[in-house]
């Protein structure tokens, strides 16, 4: 059953074509639910989404503890169509529905001394089947610089083509950061803490040679094991270039400006 | 009439049943049943293929000395020609996967030891290949191609490396490949 027609509207959609619904729903890295492309789409009971609390603490003034449909009901979700690109060398064009994190940070209100948001992600080794303890060191964690965070490109989502998210997408909360590598948009959020220092990330911990906290996605760095230049973009035949932040450069390359992005990768 | 060898069926039985993975990547390939990145899915199998059936030619001459199963050493040669088949289906596939180009495939092999082991095994099964036949044994005479035909333990040790290197987090695969290849090749040194 096809949702209702997405089409770009706003000033960050991409006008390519949207990746069809059935691959954006089974092929996933998610491995809570499993290491297979698959997985994450057969195990998909295994995530219970309701209720869902998320707790938003640290270093702000008024930290909540609420439902994720609360969260919805403060902050309307709009349609975002962004290009996804995984480090392993693949991409996707997903119309996500979500809202930007930056309303939700500015209603907590960050104190003076935030620097950092930290994000964790839903920890039931007794429920999930690929969370394994030699896997990964769970639950999944992921950061982003304070600016990062507050950029309007920078998602919290709740559904995908119109429809409320699956669990092999991250639901019922995930976050989307369209200039990253995928890993970093980390799903199944139960709570956001702005912190001080840069929190710990679960692949920077697992390999760190190989995954960095920033993450963006870079054609001129390669990953240890292929070249980043190119990539495959599902439903296409063959391979077209990777772009500098993903295509974003124009939005976010000056949130790193002065640094080096072969050492910061 | 003249009577058929014990177990007739067993060469063309496994070089068939060898074929049959084959036979099935091809129907997911025309079906869509290969997934949303179906080149590298199949890249995947076909590689993942090699290996095994690399491991399992190995096996053959343990299997003979250590169990004395004598019809081992029979299907010995099948299963080294399966597994370079499916080697080189890989290399293909890969190759595929690059839209051909031969500069990042060039990049890749020299750079990047992931897979400059994938593509070392594969050479080394080349002359393997090309040596397979009843006459080269007695054109190289039996020390001499025997001497050749060990290079399949580089080439299998290689093909576990290059797997070892390509699994992102889950090790197991590789692990349990490498720890089949370590026992049989001491099977090989021990005789009982």
């Amino acid at each position: 059953p096809a949702g209702r027609v997405i089409r770009p509207s706003g000033p960050y959609d991409t006008r390519e074509p949207l990746t069809s619904y059935r691959d954006m729903t089974t092929y996933n890295n998610f491995y809570e639910l499993g290491l297979g492309k698959g997985d994450p789409a057969r195990n998909a009971g295994a995530l219970v989404t309701r209720p869902w609390t998320v707790v938003v603490d640290g270093e702000v003034r008024k930290p909540v503890t609420l439902d994720v449909d609360t969260l919805t009901r403060w902050f309307p979700p709009e349609d975002r169509i962004y290009r996804m690109r995984c480090v392993e060398g693949w991409s996707m064009v997903m119309p996500w529905l979500g809202f930007s994190l930056g309303d939700l940070l500015r209603r907590v209100e960050p104190t003076g001394a935030a620097r950092y948001v930290q994000f964790t992600a839903i920890h039931a080794p007794d429920k999930l089947p690929g969370q394994r303890p030699w896997v990964l060191d769970w639950p999944y964690t992921e950061g982003l610089r304070l600016d990062e965070a507050l950029h309007p490109l920078t998602l919290l989502a709740v559904g995908l083509e119109g429809r409320t998210l699956l669990p092999q997408n991250g639901a019922p909360l995930r976050l989307v950061v369209p200039w990253k590598y995928g890993f970093k948009s980390i799903k199944a959020i139960v709570r956001i803490t702005l912190t001080r220092t840069p929190p710990p990330t679960t692949w920077a911990l697992a390999a760190p040679h190989e995954y960095g906290f920033y993450a963006n996605v870079n054609p001129a760095v390669p990953h240890p094991r292929w070249s980043q230049a190119t990539e495959q973009r599902i439903g296409e035949s063959g391979r077209r270039p990777t772009l500098p932040f993903n295509g974003y450069a124009e939005q976010v390359a000056g949130l790193y400006a002065g640094m080096d992005l072969r050492r910061n990768f | 009439m003249r009577r058929l060898p014990p177990l007739a069926w067993l060469e063309p039985g496994v070089a068939l049943g060898g074929l049959v993975p084959a036979a099935f990547l091809g129907w997911d390939a025309l079906t869509g049943g290969l997934g949303a990145n179906p080149v590298k899915q199949a890249t995947h199998q076909t590689g993942q293929l090699a290996l095994m059936l690399l491991t399992l030619s190995l096996a053959c001459t343990p299997a003979r000395v250590w169990l004395r199963w004598t019809w081992a050493a029979r299907v010995r040669r099948a299963l080294g020609l399966l597994a370079a088949f499916y080697a080189a289906l890989h290399f293909g596939l890969y190759v595929r996967g690059q839209d051909v180009h031969l500069g990042r495939i060039w990049e890749d092999v020299a750079e990047r030891p992931f897979v400059t082991s994938g593509f070392a095994a594969l050479l080394l099964l080349v002359p393997l290949v090309l040596t397979s036949g009843k006459g080269s044994v007695r054109r190289l005479g039996f020390r001499r191609w025997t001497r050749l035909h060990r290079l399949v333990y580089p080439a299998a040790g290689l093909a576990a490396l290059h797997y070892w290197w390509g699994v992102k987090q889950d090790h197991t695969g590789p692990l349990l490949a490498g720890l089949g290849l370590l026992l049989l090749g001491l099977a090989r040194l021990r005789r009982p």
